[in-house]
């Protein structure tokens, strides 16, 4: 019993330790004044206003949603069949592709914004937007074949042997039988994709440009002129979006598909 | 010719091991002909040739007069079934047999009705809208083989289908696809590395070790003549003699013993072997096909003993009854029946 106790004491410690600075933010939120103070002297909604009501914010918070949307589409479209390829065929070098389509994971996301400014804008002159797609894609992609990839590993190989015996060609076995059983592999894949560019900051930063701008990186260059509360409401709006969709999820797929 | 046949197949992963050597194998229409041997000899990699999962290296495979070499998978109309049964996972029973047919594009009246009727003579008709996750091995095994048969296949193969079931419904399983397999009149191919299931149900057993077929038969003459070494120890000859030829059907051992066999030989090298059951005590008097030695280790095997007897012809396995019981270091006569002792090649 005295272990028990010791872990749950434990428990409660790094719970609280988790917890507390998002506590401390949402009071913030809901503070009167002109900077973010804790505890608050005053009650106020105006910093929830004040989010709305700035246009780079808007703007940013759409232009995210957008990135994050066709570049998770995008490293879908590309790393489904690649982690099918990958988890099917026995080439020689498949390690080595398969950490090829990892490495994004591990090199810095700063090193990937700045080769990504120096070829695609300072080098080609391409579009600050499809710029910072490809960034997000390059970050995204990885995610993808690596959740989906899981997937198809466990998802027996006779079964798509069986489709074909029964008369359906290679490609079109694949949309019927291996696409079908895989999907819960493709949603969490989504999710985790879709978070990571969100949230992305260090190849964003390099591939913003005028009028181009994702919500972290605004958030970010907003914080360093403006001290006020208006940051507090944003994360808490941001984390009650996160609830919302975590809750949607639970009741759609099970919160379990996202840990598999 | 016959309806199906293999010739000359070779298959090989990479250049230094080859899986099938020149492999050749003919299957008269209807027959339920079984591919045995122990894991490594290529009997799966043969049913996958058949299948067109793998492109041999050389050689035809040929059906009902046509070259099916190289016709891909998809387009050959063969049944599989699978040893993890391979259902779709996503689908109900119903439509798990209904797939085959909609690839066809058949007229959904003619899908129901086709269903329908293979769902019964499957015995699944209550089970229709379950779904894979929601059955026992026995029911998934069935509803694979439906899904084999609802299509009308030109070819019937079985990839071990019986081994992830218990021992009681195996039985049962084997019996039933041996049912289906004559009603319907279909050549099925069944791989197994079981012997009492390939016995039971095969019309022909062929032998495979180290990607080529050792013998080819029915399973009475495997089981009583087998023509090789191989064939004879995979199949529980545990005794093997050194003997050459005296003349005619007698032969003699290193120690001079003579045996009388029921079979003549030619110039190839050869052993005489018996099973452990078959070899039996001396009677007083008897003395072609009999060896004496004494007993070695002792075995209690339930309803008989195996004993390990030395002999001048090397240590020999004997089963025998409860009624008369040796120790080890006793003196003992045996005699091994003429009609038993069968010789083979080495």
């Amino acid at each position: 019993m005295k272990k028990n106790k010791f872990l749950t004491g434990y428990a409660v410690v790094v719970f609280a330790f988790l917890m507390i600075p998002l506590v401390i933010i949402t009071v913030t939120a809901f503070g009167g004044g002109s900077a973010i103070v804790f505890p608050i002297d005053s009650f106020s909604f105006k910093w929830f206003a004040n989010v709305f009501a700035l246009k780079s914010f808007r703007q940013s918070f759409l232009t995210s949603l957008e990135v994050a949307f066709l570049a998770t589409i995008i490293a879908l479209i590309v790393g489904i069949p690649a982690a099918y390829a990958l988890s099917r065929s026995r080439i020689r070098g498949r390690q080595i592709l398969k950490s090829l389509f990892l490495s994004p994971t591990i090199v810095p996301g700063i090193v990937i914004g700045f080769i990504l400014y120096q070829f695609l804008i300072l080098a080609f002159r391409i579009p600050v937007f499809i710029s910072l797609l490809a960034g997000h894609f390059m970050v995204t992609l990885p995610y993808v074949i690596r959740v989906v990839g899981s997937a198809m590993e466990q998802f027996d190989f006779s079964i798509e042997e069986a489709a074909w015996s029964l008369g359906s060609p290679k490609g079109k076995a694949f949309f019927q039988v291996v696409l079908p059983n895989v999907t819960s592999g493709i949603s969490s894949a989504f999710m985790l994709a879709f978070i990571n560019s969100f949230n992305n900051i260090p190849v964003s930063m390099f591939l913003t440009g005028p009028g181009v701008s994702t919500f972290p990186a605004t958030l970010m260059n907003y914080i360093e002129y403006n001290y006020d509360p208006t940051v507090s409401a944003v994360s808490v709006l941001l984390m009650a979006a996160t609830v919302i969709i975590m809750v949607i999820v639970d009741k759609t797929l099970g919160i379990a598909s996202l840990a598999k | 010719m016959a309806f199906m046949t293999l010739k000359q197949i070779d298959v090989s992963y990479d250049k230094k091991k080859q899986i099938l050597k020149g492999l050749d194998l003919e299957v008269e229409k209807g027959e339920l002909v079984s591919l045995l041997g122990p894991s490594g000899c290529g009997k799966t990699t043969t049913l996958r040739v058949v299948a067109g999962f793998i492109e041999p290296k050389g050689g035809t495979f040929t059906l009902d007069g046509t070259d099916m070499t190289k016709v891909p998978v998809h387009k050959r109309n063969f049944g599989l079934v699978f040893q993890s049964y391979a259902l779709f996972p996503h689908l109900s029973v119903y439509d798990n047999v209904a797939f085959g047919l909609r690839t066809r594009k058949m007229d959904k009246g003619v899908i129901d009705q086709k269903v329908t009727e293979i769902l019964k003579v499957c015995g699944l008709t209550e089970l229709s809208g379950r779904f894979p996750k929601e059955m026992s091995g026995g029911q998934r095994q069935r509803v694979a083989l439906a899904r084999a048969l609802v299509i009308e296949p030109k070819l019937l193969l079985l990839d071990e289908p019986l081994s992830n079931l218990d021992a009681k419904l195996r039985v049962s399983m084997r019996v039933e696809i041996k049912r289906l397999q004559k009603q319907l009149g279909i050549t099925t191919l069944f791989v197994t590395h079981d012997q009492e299931e390939c016995f039971s149900i095969s019309d022909k057993v062929a032998i495979m070790n180290q990607g080529v077929i050792e013998q080819y038969d029915s399973p009475e003459n495997i089981y009583q003549k087998p023509a090789t070494e191989f064939v004879a120890r995979f199949i529980g000859f545990e005794n093997f003699l050194e003997l050459s030829p005296v003349g005619g059907q007698t032969y003699q051992a290193a120690d001079g013993s003579r045996f009388v066999v029921h079979m003549e030989w030619g110039k190839e090298p050869f052993a005489g072997t018996i099973r452990p059951d078959d070899i039996c005590l001396a009677e007083e008097g008897q003395k072609d096909n009999v060896l004496e030695g004494t007993v070695g280790v002792r075995t209690f095997l339930g309803k008989s003993y195996q004993y390990e007897v030395n002999t001048a012809a090397g240590i020999l396995k004997v089963n025998m009854g409860t009624e008369r019981i040796f120790n080890e270091g006793e003196g003992i006569r045996l005699y091994l029946p003429e009609d038993k002792l069968i010789l083979v090649k080495k």
